[in-house]
């Protein structure tokens, strides 16, 4: 199934919380254990970008504001670091 | 596919103020600074806005908004509130207080200002302790609670009960809207935004003083991790605190108020 | 405009909405409560904010509210409730606000009694809240000073951003005098800079007393320091009377300046080379009009309604140069006139003398004037 849609997440506010991969109902997030954000945290990332479905619930619960969300297609995945 | 079939769900709302919180991670204090902002932004009162920051954790609340604030001594933001409102009657203004700020040491102001109908909205955070000073007992902790204050649990016959703010507000005939909310899944967020939304919108209508509580974690000082405490907030608070709305203007609903 | 006969506690009352008060937070206290009623009457209809606060605590934190506004904002109360007021008086302070808080002295400590007495000077002058912070105190001495004291206030607290106190008692608040009040002036509708305003397009204010980096807080508090430097040089304001000549200078303040005013003109009736030196400005206080006299005086007599609060900073100016003695009453009793004249003449017959402390002088005649013993 396409994506509906996907979220990007400000590395600068998360503070890999987790509320947002807990509340995922497509599970499509991750903290990614590769990385740290500036302020020392494994920021979360898309670990399952084709399930998203943009229904919101991740920027519902998080408590820092860090996440954008879009409905469509991705324009281009080059952005990705 | 072009670019126009892109559409903007959710950005970080214009009045949360672009840098990171000091709260811990997964704190509520987040979720209802975000909402706050949400609500005047989407309002059309973020320009029109000035906030009263307590002592506490939230003691920084006035670097996270957009627009002015003033910061208050410890439980006096419905005095210093009420001090700005009557001086600058066509804004909107709001008190950020937690549990120990508002239900113990300001509990004489809240009274006063609730009673006398004054025209602001306090928005209260719950989270049954005092998180900024390391975790004490609060007046809103639960019987039993263990707090670096109540080692052995909060034992009622010699530390007295919890205080139901919200219950007691509202029986306040200066009183407009009251309600409490929890802000520990999506659902309750939605539901706490728009409690947010009415009770600033029954400021605007100028029918009384307004409140909401919002039920909030405190993963560090409860020592859970975040999903634990999300979960012990939903086990243990809300049997404690139903969410619900304890005072409704007339007026709110006669307007359409959600 | 011609004068009327007004009660002190009215009179500031009403130069305060004449020179343009926005705002009024209190609670009611004897003897200050004219103040508060004669303002909850007029405020409403001139469409100003006066608010009957739950508690002298909320009164103070309203005021700090209404101050960061920028508006004119004052409270009034008593000495258990200055007390209270404490806590914002050091708050407003640490946020650099004006304001005009207005303390009709009474008689403590504690409950204490309503009568009129001088046992705040402490408490105004030399702190009463935490952390450093200047007031500047102004203690009129007749009604018709109160209302000029009162309209002082309010451009002083303005042009240094600082809480102007006014000091009176309970016989100022209560007495009436014949007095001119100011005119009317119509409202001011700009504010500074510094003030919240939530008006779009103008920058983001955010007023706080925090300064949680020491290093910053050091730096605030040194520029308050200069700030009141500057005061002290430019503010200070006192009378003299009868000082051209004097051997013997009375320094006496307030509703007891007043009273020392005419033990003195007695004096003089009697050929005492006697004159008074009355702080208007308790701080800043007037230091060097003290020092000026130390050369001419034999000696020097303080008298105040409390148990020498002032005497010790004039022991301080005088460096024990020159005898000073102490006359008082406390616990809201004022001195005679006739009372003081016998200080003044006690003076005259001497022995004078630099040894000892002149309050365990003042003590020993006071009890066996009183009759308590210990």
């Amino acid at each position: 199934m396409p994506a509906k849609g996907w979220v990007e997440i400000n590395e600068l506010y998360c503070k890999a919380c987790e509320t947002c991969i807990t509340d995922c109902p497509s599970q499509v997030l991750a903290l990614d254990m590769s990385r740290l954000s500036p302020k020392g945290y494994h920021p979360a990332f898309m670990l399952l970008p084709e399930a998203c479905t943009a229904c919101g619930i991740c920027a519902v619960v998080c408590p820092d504001a860090a996440i954008t969300i879009y409905r469509g297609v991705r324009p281009s995945p080059k952005e990705e670091k | 596919m072009t670019d126009s079939d892109v559409k903007l769900v959710y950005q970080r709302p214009a009045g949360f103020d672009a840098r990171t919180t000091h709260y811990c991670p997964g704190c509520t204090h987040g979720v209802a600074h975000r909402l706050v902002a949400e609500v005047l932004e989407e309002m059309g009162e973020l320009h029109n806005t000035i906030g009263v920051a307590p002592v506490g954790c939230a003691v920084f609340a006035y670097n996270y908004f957009s627009f002015d604030f003033v910061e208050a001594a410890h439980g006096r933001a419905p005095a210093m509130a009420t001090g700005i409102k009557r001086t600058l009657p066509s804004k909107t203004v709001f008190t950020y207080q937690g549990d120990g700020d508002m239900a113990s040491i300001g509990m004489g102001e809240i009274v006063a200002a609730a009673a006398r109908g004054e025209l602001i909205t306090a928005i209260f955070i719950n989270n049954t302790n005092y998180g900024m000073t390391g975790g004490q007992m609060a007046p809103t902790t639960l019987p039993g609670q263990v707090t670096t204050s109540s080692p052995k649990g909060r034992d009622v016959e010699r530390q007295g009960y919890p205080i139901k703010l919200a219950e007691m507000l509202a029986t306040l005939d200066g009183a407009a809207y009251i309600a409490r909310r929890s802000l520990h899944d999506a659902r309750s967020i939605r539901q706490a935004k728009k409690a947010i939304r009415t009770a600033f919108e029954a400021q605007r209508q100028g029918l009384g003083f307004t409140m909401v509580e919002l039920l909030s974690i405190c993963p560090t000082n409860w020592g859970l991790n975040v999903a634990d405490s999300r979960k012990w907030l939903a086990d243990h608070m809300l049997p404690f605190y139903p969410v619900g709305d304890f005072k409704v203007n007339p007026a709110i609903n006669a307007a359409g108020g959600n | 405009m011609a004068k009327e006969l007004i009660k002190g506690n009215i009179a500031v009352a009403e130069t305060a909405l004449r020179v343009g008060l926005v705002s009024y937070f209190g609670y009611p206290i004897t003897p200050q409560t004219e103040l508060l009623e004669h303002l909850s009457a007029r405020m409403p209809d001139l469409g100003r904010a006066f608010v009957q606060a739950e508690s002298e605590l909320g009164a103070i934190n309203m005021v700090y509210g209404a101050a960061c506004t920028g508006h004119r904002t004052m409270t009034s109360s008593s000495s258990p409730g200055i007390s209270l007021m404490m806590e914002g008086i050091s708050y407003i302070s640490g946020t650099e606000l004006p304001a005009v808080i207005v303390n009709v002295v009474r008689g403590g400590p504690g409950l204490g009694n309503i009568a009129p007495s001088q046992g705040d000077y402490n408490q105004m002058v030399h702190g009463g809240g935490h952390g450093e912070y200047h007031l500047l105190v102004l203690a009129p001495a007749s009604v018709q000073e109160a209302v000029e004291l009162t309209a002082l206030a309010f451009d002083l607290a303005e042009k240094y951003r600082t809480i102007v106190a006014i000091m009176m008692d309970g016989s100022l608040g209560q007495m009436m005098e014949p007095a001119e009040l100011p005119p009317f002036v119509p409202l001011r509708e700009e504010v500074p800079d510094w003030a919240v305003k939530a008006i779009p397009g103008k920058p983001r204010v955010v007023l706080s007393s925090i300064n949680i980096d020491p290093p910053a807080q050091e730096r605030f508090n040194l520029r308050n320091e200069l700030k009141w430097q500057k005061i002290r040089r430019d503010e200070v304001r006192f009378r003299e009377y009868y000082l051209e000549d004097a051997e013997y200078v009375v320094v006496g303040y307030g509703t007891v300046g007043r009273i020392a005013l005419s033990a003195v003109r007695t004096a003089r009736e009697k050929g005492i080379k006697v004159g008074l030196l009355r702080p208007i400005t308790l701080k800043p206080f007037p230091v060097e009009a003290v020092e000026r006299l130390v050369p001419q005086a034999k000696a020097f007599l303080v008298t105040e309604a409390n148990n020498g609060m002032m005497l010790d900073d004039i022991r301080g100016l005088v460096k024990g140069l020159k005898p000073v003695e102490f006359y008082g009453r406390m616990g809201g009793v004022l001195p005679y006139p006739d009372e003081i004249l016998d200080a003044i003449e006690a003076l005259v017959k001497g022995p004078l003398t630099l040894e000892g402390d002149p309050r365990d002088r003042w003590l020993a005649v006071l009890e066996q004037k009183i009759g308590v013993g210990v």
